[in-house]
C-alpha cells in the first residue's frame, strides 16, 4: 500500500471527525480489533472521506485478485501441442511446485522459478504425483490438474486459495487418486471435506491443521466413517473435548504423601 | 464598509490562509473587538455582520452560547455557517428528517430481500457513468422476520426442467463462488457463505423416470454436471437409502448444495450501501399514476398507465413521503400481489389484459429440524424424494432439516407463520422414514415456517415490465427457488432497465403477458 507513508494531510478539520461513521464504520470497528496499525487506520480514514482514495483502494484490491487469476490461466497451446499431462506439469512448475512423471524423478523449479523443459519430450507419459504446496492455485487453475487422469498423489498443503469449491471439483480424479494432502489450507472447512466421498480409491488423506474446520476431532471421525478404506491423518478425536477428565486423572496419579 | 470588506476578502483569499490561529487586526468595525478570529480562518466577507451591534437585548438570540457575551455567540454562529457551506460538513436542518426517504429517486425498489438487493446491486454496477442512477430500496421490516430469504433452507441446484432456470442457477452459483470479488468492500472482512458442495439427489419412481431422463439431458446441454444413477449404483454410493420404488435418480456432482442465505443478504446490503443506494424503512401504500389512451395497430383502445409517485408510509407512524420516481421494481416477494394491485394491475374485466392479475400468492411452507444419531453421514446430499419430501444435513452433529410441500387441498392458511407439528407426523416423516430407514428413530428439535411467493399459474418467476403499467418491472413469483436465482435475475432486470432488452440470459419466456396469453412455462422440478 503506497499511501501509508504520506504526511498527515491538513485538509481535514478536526471537527469533521465526529461525523456519522455509517454502517460500514460500525462493522469495521468490530472486525478490526487485531489490526490497529497506524498506517491502516489512516487509509481507512481517507477512504471513508474521499471517493478518490476509495476508488484507488478498490483498484488495488482488484489488481491483487487479477494477479492470482493471471497465475491460474490455462496453457492451451501447450495442451494442444504436447498433451494434457505436459500442460499440467508446466502449469505446476510455473506456480513453483514439483511434478513426478511415471518412472522418472521429481522435477522442481529452482529458486528463480526456472525449470528445464525436457519433460515436454515425454510423449504420453502420465503424471503420477503433484506437489503443489504453497502454490497460488485456485478453482480455475484446477482445470489443468483435472486433466491428469492417472494422478496418484496430490499434495495441496498450505495453498491459500484452495477452498471448499475446489474440493467439490476433484471428483474426475476418483479413479486414480490414492493420496491427498490438504494440511494447513486456511480456507478448507468440513463442508468441503464432505465432497471427498467421491474419491473411493483414496488410501491416505491428510486433513491436519485446518483452521477453518470448526471441530477437527469430530470432523476426522466423520471423514473416517465416510471413507472406510482410507487412512485419515488429522486431529486427534479428543482435541475438541474440554480438558476436565485429564485433570482428574492427573490428581489420581499423583502420589498421596503418607 | 462594503469596499473594505471586499478588499479584505480578496486580499487574504479563502484558501490562502494557513491553519491555526490568525490574530489579524480586523478593521471591520467594533463588533469583533479585541478577540480577533480565534480558530476560524476565513474573514467574513459578507457585510451584514458589521451591522450587528453589541446590544444586550439581543443576547438571548444566539443559540448555544454560554452567556459569556455576544462575542462567542457570534463566533459559533459564524463557525456553524462556514461548516455548513464547506463540503463534508453536516447540514443541520431545523428538524431531523433522516428517517424519511428522499423526495426524488430514479428507481424505487419495493422489497429489500435478496431479489431487491440484487437488482439494486446490478443497477449500480452496470450503470454508465458511475453514480448516474439514484436507487431507493423500500423495505417494510428491517429485521427480515417474515422475509422468505431469511427463512429459506438455502439450497441451490441446477436440476430444473426449464433451460432458462438452469442458466439462471448456473450464473448465480458462479456469483456465489466469486462472492468476495463481486461484493468486496474495502476494509471489510470477506464473506463466508458456508457453501456445502454436497449436491442434490432427486429420486424418481417409475412414472417420473422418463421425464427425469429428458430433464437431465436438457441440464447437461446447458452445462450442469448431473449424472443419472440406477438403484444399484445408489445403493453402492449411499448405503443408507432404501431404493424400493425408486426407478432412477439424478445426482448433481458439482456446483449444487446449500449455503447461508443470511450472509448473502448482509453482504449484498453492505455492498449496495457502499455503492450509494438509499434505504428506507417504510411501506408502500399508494402509487400515484397517470393514464394515457392510445390505439393498438388493430384499432383497439388501450389505456397505458405511468407511475409518477410512490407514497412510502413510515413504520409505526402516520407520516408518509411521496417519492417521485421514474421506475418501480416490484420485488416484494410473497406480497407482490398486493403491490401489483395497488398499481392497478388486474383492474378490469376478467379475460382482458387489463383484468389479468399478477398470480403470485403467499403460500406457507414448514421446515423441521430433527436429530437422528444413526442418520446418514457427512456425504449426504440434499435428497428430494419422489413423493416431494426432502431433507438435508445441517452441521456436524447429525441434525437434519427437511419438509414437504403440501398438495393444493392441504395448503395451510398463510395468515401467520405458526407451525403445524401434525403435518410432520402425517406427511413428512412417513415418506422419509420409508426412504431412509435410520429416520425411524428421530427427535424433532425445532421448526419454523416461511412463505413461498408462489406463482399459481406455472410456478416460475415473472421478470420484466408490465405491458400496460409501463414503468413497473416485476422480479417475483419464483415459488421457492428465488434465492438460488437472485443474482442472475438481478442482472437481467438491470439489463432490461438500462438497455431495454436482456443481454446475457434471455428471460422473455418469463414475461407478464404469458398470463393473459395462457402460455405456461411449467417447471416440473419444484420442491
Amino acid at each position: 500500500m503506497g499511501l501509508g507513508k504520506t504526511k498527515p494531510l491538513h485538509l481535514v478539520m478536526p471537527v469533521w471527525n465526529r461525523g456519522t461513521r455509517g454502517i460500514r464504520g460500525l462493522s469495521r470497528a468490530v472486525a478490526l480489533e487485531g489490526s490497529q496499525k497506524k498506517g491502516r487506520s489512516l487509509l481507512q480514514f481517507l477512504a471513508d472521506r474521499f471517493y478518490d482514495v476509495q476508488a484507488l483502494r478498490e483498484y488495488l484490491l482488484q489488481k491483487q485478485v487479477l494477479k492470482v487469476h493471471q497465475k491460474n490461466r490455462p496453457f492451451t497451446y501447450i495442451k494442444e501441442r504436447f498433451g494434457p499431462h505436459a500442460a499440467g506439469a508446466y502449469f505446476i512448475l510455473k506456480q513453483g511446485g514439483a511434478v513426478k512423471f511415471q518412472g522418472k524423478e521429481w522435477i522442481r523449479s529452482d529458486a528463480h522459478g526456472h525449470f528445464s523443459l525436457d519433460f515436454l519430450k515425454f510423449q504420453a507419459v502420465p503424471v503420477e504425483a503433484v506437489n503443489a504446496s504453497g502454490c497460488a492455485i485456485n478453482y480455475q487453475g484446477l482445470d489443468s490438474l483435472l486433466a491428469l487422469k492417472e494422478l496418484r498423489s496430490l499434495w495441496l498443503q498450505r495453498c491459500p486459495h484452495v477452498d471448499d469449491w475446489c474440493l467439490g471439483r476433484l471428483h474426475p480424479l476418483a479413479n486414480s487418486l490414492q493420496e491427498l494432502s490438504l494440511a494447513g489450507c486456511p480456507r478448507i472447512s468440513e463442508r468441503g471435506l464432505a465432497s471427498l466421498h467421491h474419491l473411493q480409491n483414496l488410501r491416505r488423506l491428510d486433513i491436519s491443521d485446518l483452521h477453518a474446520v470448526s471441530n477437527p476431532g469430530l470432523t476426522r471421525i466423520l471423514v473416517e466413517e465416510m471413507l472406510p478404506s482410507c487412512q485419515v491423518l488429522g486431529a486427534d478425536w479428543a482435541q475438541g473435548l474440554p480438558s476436565g477428565p485429564d485433570e482428574q486423572s492427573q490428581d489420581k496419579a499423583s502420589p498421596i504423601p503418607a | 464598509m462594503l469596499r473594505r470588506a471586499l478588499q479584505l476578502g480578496l486580499g487574504r483569499g479563502l484558501l490562502g490562509r494557513r491553519l491555526g490561529t490568525h490574530r489579524g487586526g480586523s478593521t471591520l468595525g467594533k463588533v469583533e473587538g479585541s478577540g480577533g478570529y480565534r480558530g476560524s480562518w476565513v474573514a467574513p466577507v459578507s457585510s451584514y455582520v458589521t451591522f450587528r451591534t453589541r446590544d444586550p437585548a439581543h443576547d438571548g438570540k444566539t443559540v448555544g452560547r454560554l452567556g459569556e457575551g455576544d462575542q462567542n455567540g457570534k463566533m459559533s454562529e459564524i463557525k456553524k455557517k462556514i461548516q455548513s457551506v464547506l463540503p463534508g460538513g453536516a447540514w443541520n436542518p431545523p428538524y431531523d428528517t433522516s428517517y424519511l426517504p428522499p423526495e426524488h429517486s430514479d428507481v424505487v425498489i419495493v422489497g429489500g430481500g435478496v431479489i431487491g438487493l440484487s437488482v439494486a446491486y446490478w443497477l449500480k454496477r452496470l450503470e454508465k457513468p458511475r453514480g448516474a442512477i439514484r436507487v431507493l430500496v423500500v423495505e417494510r421490516d428491517h429485521t427480515y422476520s417474515q422475509a422468505s430469504t431469511a427463512l429459506s433452507v438455502g439450497g441451490i441446484r441446477q436440476q430444473f426442467s426449464v433451460p432458462e432456470n438452469i442458466q439462471l442457477s448456473l450464473f448465480s452459483v458462479e456469483f456465489l463462488r466469486n462472492i468476495n470479488e463481486y461484493l468486496a468492500v474495502v476494509d471489510d472482512p470477506p464473506l463466508d457463505i458456508q457453501f456445502n458442495p454436497s449436491g442434490y439427489l432427486l429420486l424418481a419412481s417409475e412414472k417420473g423416470a422418463a421425464v427425469m431422463e429428458s430433464n437431465v439431458k436438457v441440464q447437461r446441454q446447458e452445462g450442469a454436471k448431473v449424472c443419472l444413477m440406477s438403484p444399484e449404483q445408489l445403493r453402492n454410493k449411499f448405503p443408507w437409502i432404501n431404493t424400493e420404488g425408486v426407478a432412477l435418480a439424478s445426482y448433481g456432482m458439482e456446483y449444487e448444495g446449500w449455503f447461508d442465505p443470511w450472509c448473502l443478504l448482509q453482504g449484498l446490503r453492505r455492498k449496495v450501501q457502499s455503492m450509494g443506494v438509499l434505504f428506507c424503512h417504510g411501506e408502500v401504500t399508494r402509487f400515484v399514476s397517470s393514464s394515457s389512451h392510445t390505439e393498438t395497430t388493430s384499432g383497439e383502445e388501450v389505456t397505458l398507465k405511468r407511475i409518477h409517485e410512490v407514497h412510502v408510509k413510515i413504520d409505526r407512524s402516520l407520516e408518509y413521503q411521496p417519492v417521485e420516481c421514474a421506475l418501480v421494481i416490484n420485488a416484494a416477494g410473497a406480497w407482490s400481489g398486493q403491490i401489483a394491485e395497488l398499481a392497478g394491475v388486474g383492474k378490469g374485466p376478467p379475460g382482458t389484459l387489463q383484468g389479468t392479475k399478477l398470480p403470485v400468492e403467499r403460500r406457507k411452507r414448514y421446515v423441521y429440524l430433527w436429530h437422528c444419531p444413526q442418520g446418514p453421514g457427512l456425504e449426504t446430499p440434499f435428497v428430494v424424494d419422489a413423493s416431494g419430501a426432502y431433507f438435508r444435513r445441517e452441521g456436524l452433529g447429525n441434525n437434519y432439516l427437511g419438509g414437504c410441500s403440501p398438495t393444493e387441498e392441504e395448503e395451510p392458511d398463510p395468515g401467520n407463520l405458526e407451525v403445524d407439528h401434525d403435518f410432520f407426523q402425517d406427511k413428512v416423516w412417513p415418506p422419509l422414514a420409508q426412504r431412509v430407514p435410520a429416520f425411524e428413530t428421530l427427535k424433532v428439535r425445532s421448526a419454523w415456517a416461511g412463505y413461498y411467493d408462489y406463482n399459481t399459474f406455472d410456478q416460475n418467476g415473472v421478470v420484466g415490465p408490465h405491458p400496460l403499467v409501463v414503468n413497473m418491472y416485476f422480479a417475483t413469483g419464483f415459488s421457492g427457488h428465488g434465492l438460488q436465482q437472485a443474482p442472475a435475475v438481478g442482472r437481467a432486470v438491470a439489463e432490461m432497465v438500462l438497455d431495454g432488452h436482456f443481454q446475457t440470459i434471455n428471460l422473455n419466456p418469463f414475461h407478464f403477458s404469458r398470463f393473459y396469453l395462457g402460455e405456461k412455462v411449467q417447471e416440473h422440478n419444484i420442491i
